[in-house]
C-alpha cells in the first residue's frame, strides 16, 4: 500500500486537468514525472477517478513506450540509438556503459538503485552525435573512455 | 498587455523594431539543444555579467497594450544606451557549437568556451575588433561574416530565417522583424477562402513525409458539413537523424503558431493542438512559453486582434511511439487511447480527431504559411522546382565535415548539399551513401549525386524525401548492417495492429541477424525480397508500407555486399564483427607485447622482437591490439 500523500499528490494532478478520458496520458505522464516510474496502484486509482476501466488505462501504459511500472534509479541515463549516433558509433558507449555499471543482460536498474541505463530512438542533437542524456541533460560526442569519466565523476559525487 | 486591434499590433510592433534598433550591440547566443550541451548557458550568464558591470542596461522588456505610448516626442521609450544580450534558437552549425553571433557586425564566433567571454566582450564589443581565432576558417581562409562562410552562403534560408537571429522567449522580438502580420493580413484583409485558395495556388506540400498538398487538405476541411473542426500539429519528429521540426519549434515558435491560426482561420476552426514529441523538453518549454505570451497579448484566444475570430492552442507531449506520427495514430493518441493506426477512409480531413473534421501538417509546413500569406502564391511558386515549390530544411549527419540544420530550394542536388555546404565527407573518406527519409526511406548512392532533391525525383528512384534527414555515410559503413539497424527499428516501433508489418518484421529481422552473424545463405536474400515485398503490400498503415524499403533498397544497391556477407562470409568495411579476423602483419610488427598485454583473452602470443601472431580460435574480435599497435600493424579484414 502506497502513502497517502501518493494519492493526495495523484488528485491534485487530476484536478489540473479534469476527469476525461482523453487526459490519461497527460495525468499519467505527471504522475511518472513525479515519481520517476508509475506505481501500478496509482494507475488504478486514476482510472476509477476517469471512469475508465483498470484494463483500459493498463493498455494505454503499456503501449507507450515513456512509462515505466518498475522504479528508476537515481540518475537515468539515456543513450541514443538514432541513426546519426549508431553510425558514429553509439553502440561502442553503450557497451562499455553496460561494463561500467555491471549490468547483467536483460538488467536495466543497478542494484543500488542508482543508475537506470536505457536507449532512445533518437533525441534529435545529431550534430552531437553519439550523444546520451543523464537526467535530461545532453552529454555531446561521448567515446567509451568519456563514458569512465562521466560515471566516475557521479561516483564521486555521491560519496561525498 | 493585450493588443486590442490592428492599430495597437502595428505600434508593438513598431515599438518592438525600435526597442532592437536602441540596442547598441546584440550577443546572439545559441541556446538550441545542441549548443547547451556545449555550454552556452554559461557564456550567456557571463557576458551578462560583463555588460553589467559595466554599467550597461541588459535586454529592456518591452511593454505593449493601452497606456504605453511612445515618448511625446515620438521616441521610442527605450534609452538608446542598452544591450541585447539573447539566448537564441539554433543556428544550424552544430558542428561548430557553442555559437555566438554579434550584430551590427555580423561575425559568427564558432565553439565559444566560457574562457572567451571576457575577449569577446572587451575587444569586440568594446572596440569592434573581430577575434580571428574565434572565426571559422576553411582553406586558410577566415570567414568574418556570418553569410559569407559557405555552410550559410550556399543556403536559402526562408522557414530557419529567424532561428538564430532572435531571441524565441520573447514575443516583441518576433514583432521587431514583423511578425504576426501574415495573420493581420489574413484576418482583416482576406476571407477563409481567399486564404484557403492562396495557400491552393502556392502548391504548398506538406513536409512531414508524404508531400501531400496543404491546400488540398484544407479545401476538404473548410467544405466539411460539421462545423466543429480542429488544426493539429504533428511535431512528433521521430525519425532518427531528423531534427529540423525541433529546431523551429525550439528556434521560432510563433512563426509555427501564426502559421496554426491562420489555418484555423481559414477552415473554420477554434482549436489546435500540437503533439510533440518527449524527447524535446526544451521545445516544448519554448512553445509552452511562446502560446502563454500569445494568450496575453491577445493573439490566441477569444476575439483575436478585435476581428471576432477566436482560437485556442493546447500542447500534448507524446510518450515515446514512433508510430504516433502517423496522421489517426497522433489524433488517437491525444484522444487518450493507445497510438494505433486505423483504416482509411474515412480520412483525417472529414473524420480527424475526436471524429471531426482536421487539419493535420508537421511543423514546418506550418511554418511556411505565414510567408506564402505574406508574398502571395506567385512568389512562393517562384522558388524551388515546379511540382515541388519552396524550400526544404535537411538536417544533414553522420559521416559529414559540417553537420547541421540547413535550409535549400527543393530541386538542389545531394552533391550541392554534401560537397559544398556540408562540407565533404568527414577525415576526407570516400563518399558511400546516403540514407534518405529515415527508416522509411531509402539510400541514394554516388551515381544519385546529381539527383534533384524534390518529391517526385525522389519517388521515381524508390526513395523519399520523408521528414528531411540526410545521414551520410562513408566507406566504413556496413549497408548490411544499416539494413538491419533501421529493420531492429521498424520492429520495436510496431505498434502491433496489422499481422504483416507486426509479424513481418520481426522475421525479416531475424534473417538480417543470421546475415550479419555469419549464418546466412543465398536463400535467406531471396526470402528478405519476399518478405519486403509483402510487408509492403499489404500493411496497414505508411510505418508498415515503408518498414521494407531500406532493405530493399540496399538490397538493389548494394546486392554485393549481401552476397559478401553470405557467400564470402565477409565484411568489407570489418563492421560485422563476427564476419572479420585481426591479423597482424609479420613485416610491421617490432615484437613489443604491447597487444598482447592488452588483449583480454589471451589469444596474442609471440616472443618480445619477434613478430606475434593471433590465435583465431580464441579472438573475440574486440580491438584492443589494433587501437594500441604503436606500428599500425595489426588490420581488420
Amino acid at each position: 500500500m502506497l502513502d497517502k500523500s501518493y494519492y493526495e499528490k495523484v488528485d491534485e494532478i487530476i484536478a489540473g486537468y479534469g476527469t476525461e478520458s482523453r487526459f490519461l496520458i497527460p495525468i499519467i505522464q505527471d504522475v511518472q514525472s513525479e515519481y520517476r516510474y508509475l506505481p501500478p496502484e496509482l494507475l488504478k486509482y486514476i482510472a476509477d477517478k476517469l471512469h475508465i476501466t483498470e484494463a483500459k488505462a493498463y493498455s494505454v501504459a503499456t503501449f507507450y513506450e515513456n512509462f515505466s511500472f518498475d522504479q528508476k534509479g537515481k540518475y537515468v541515463i539515456k543513450v541514443c540509438d538514432g541513426t546519426a549516433c549508431h553510425v558514429r558509433k553509439g553502440t561502442d558507449v553503450l557497451e562499455k556503459l553496460r561494463e561500467v555499471l555491471q549490468l547483467k543482460p536483460g538488467q536495466k536498474t543497478t542494484d543500488d538503485m542508482l543508475f537506470t541505463l536505457e536507449t532512445v530512438s533518437c533525441l534529435g542533437a545529431c550534430g552531437l552525435a553519439p550523444v546520451l542524456t543523464v537526467n535530461d541533460e545532453v552529454h555531446p560526442a561521448m567515446t567509451p573512455d568519456k563514458v569512465i569519466d562521466l560515471i566516475s565523476s557521479i561516483m564521486k559525487e555521491e560519496q561525498a | 498587455m493585450r493588443i486590442a486591434n490592428r492599430e495597437e499590433l502595428a505600434l508593438a510592433r513598431e515599438k518592438s523594431a525600435q526597442a532592437m534598433k536602441a540596442e547598441s550591440y546584440r550577443i546572439l547566443i545559441c541556446a538550441g539543444t545542441g549548443c547547451l550541451a556545449g555550454g552556452s548557458e554559461k557564456i550567456y550568464e557571463k557576458l551578462v555579467q560583463l555588460a553589467k558591470d559595466q554599467g550597461q542596461q541588459v535586454n529592456v522588456t518591452v511593454e505593449f497594450g493601452e497606456g504605453i505610448a511612445h515618448n511625446s516626442d515620438g521616441s521610442c521609450p527605450v534609452n538608446g544606451n542598452c544591450a541585447g544580450i539573447k539566448k537564441s534558437g539554433c543556428h544550424g552549425f552544430c558542428e561548430m557549437g557553442p555559437l555566438v553571433r554579434i550584430e551590427p557586425l555580423g561575425v559568427l564566433y564558432i565553439k565559444v568556451k566560457e574562457s572567451d567571454c571576457e575577449e569577446i566582450f572587451n575587444k569586440t564589443i568594446l572596440q569592434g575588433q573581430v577575434i580571428e581565432r574565434l572565426l571559422y576558417t576553411m582553406n586558410g581562409v577566415a570567414y568574418k561574416a556570418q553569410e559569407d562562410i559557405p555552410f550559410y552562403a550556399k543556403q536559402t534560408r526562408l522557414v530557419l530565417k529567424n532561428c538564430g537571429h532572435i531571441d524565441s522567449e520573447h514575443i516583441s522580438e518576433y514583432f521587431a522583424v514583423g511578425g504576426y502580420s501574415a495573420l493581420e493580413k489574413a484576418l482583416f484583409t482576406m476571407t477563409p477562402e481567399e486564404v484557403v485558395n492562396c495557400i491552393y495556388d502556392s502548391e504548398l506540400r506538406g513536409r512531414g513525409g508524404g508531400g501531400f498538398q496543404t491546400g488540398y487538405k484544407w479545401r476538404q476541411v473548410a467544405r466539411q458539413k460539421e462545423t466543429i473542426r480542429y488544426v493539429v500539429c504533428n511535431g512528433d519528429e521521430g525519425d532518427p537523424g531528423a531534427f529540423m521540426d525541433r529546431s523551429v519549434m525550439e528556434g521560432d515558435p510563433h512563426k509555427m503558431i501564426e502559421g496554426m491560426i491562420i489555418a484555423g482561420y481559414a477552415v473554420g476552426a477554434q482549436e489546435g493542438y500540437i503533439y510533440v514529441r518527449a524527447e524535446y523538453p526544451l521545445a516544448i518549454k519554448r512553445l509552452k512559453i511562446a502560446i502563454a505570451q500569445a494568450e496575453e497579448t491577445g493573439l490566441l484566444g477569444e476575439n483575436i486582434l478585435g476581428s471576432g475570430y477566436s482560437f485556442k492552442l493546447h500542447i500534448n507531449r507524446g510518450a515515446g511511439a514512433f508510430v504516433c506520427g502517423e496522421g489517426s495514430a497522433l489524433t488517437a493518441s491525444i484522444e487518450g487511447e493507445r497510438g494505433m493506426p486505423r483504416t482509411k477512409p474515412p480520412r483525417t480531413v472529414e473524420q480527424g480527431l475526436f471524429g471531426k473534421p482536421t487539419v493535420l501538417n508537421n511543423v514546418e509546413t506550418y511554418a511556411n504559411v505565414p510567408m506564402i500569406i505574406n508574398n502571395g502564391a506567385a512568389w512562393y511558386k517562384s522558388i524551388g522546382t515546379e511540382k515541388s515549390p519552396g524550400t526544404k530544411a535537411f538536417a544533414v549527419t553522420g559521416s559529414i565535415k559540417n553537420t547541421g540544420l540547413i535550409e535549400v530550394p527543393m530541386g538542389t542536388t545531394l552533391r550541392e548539399i554534401v560537397y559544398e555546404i556540408g562540407g565533404g565527407i568527414k577525415n576526407d573518406k570516400k563518399f558511400k551513401a546516403v540514407q534518405i527519409g529515415g527508416p522509411s526511406g531509402g539510400c541514394l548512392i554516388g551515381t544519385d549525386l546529381d539527383l534533384p532533391l524534390d518529391f517526385d525525383s525522389l519517388k521515381k528512384r524508390g526513395a523519399m524525401i520523408g521528414s528531411g534527414g540526410l545521414v551520410i555515410m562513408d566507406e566504413d559503413t556496413c549497408m548490411v548492417e544499416v539494413a538491419r539497424f533501421f529493420m531492429n527499428f521498424t520492429q520495436n516501433e510496431s505498434c502491433g495492429k496489422c499481422i504483416p508489418c507486426r509479424e513481418g518484421t520481426k522475421r525479416m529481422l531475424e534473417l538480417l541477424e543470421e546475415i550479419v552473424a555469419g549464418n546466412g545463405t543465398m536463400e535467406h536474400l531471396d526470402m528478405l525480397e519476399e518478405l519486403g515485398t509483402a510487408i509492403t503490400d499489404t500493411s496497414l498503415c505508411g510505418l508498415g508500407k515503408s518498414a521494407a524499403l531500406p532493405v530493399l533498397s540496399t538490397l538493389r544497391t548494394f546486392r554485393d555486399e549481401y552476397v559478401e556477407h553470405v557467400v564470402d562470409k565477409r565484411c568489407r568495411t570489418g563492421v560485422c564483427k563476427s564476419l572479420c579476423s585481426i591479423t597482424i602483419d609479420p613485416a610491421k610488427c617490432k615484437g613489443c607485447s604491447k597487444c598482447a598485454r592488452n588483449c583480454p583473452v589471451s589469444a596474442i602470443e609471440g616472443q618480445i622482437r619477434n613478430p606475434y601472431t593471433i590465435d583465431q580460435s580464441k579472438c573475440i574480435k574486440c580491438g584492443a591490439c589494433l587501437d594500441n599497435c604503436p606500428f599500425g600493424a595489426i588490420s581488420r579484414g
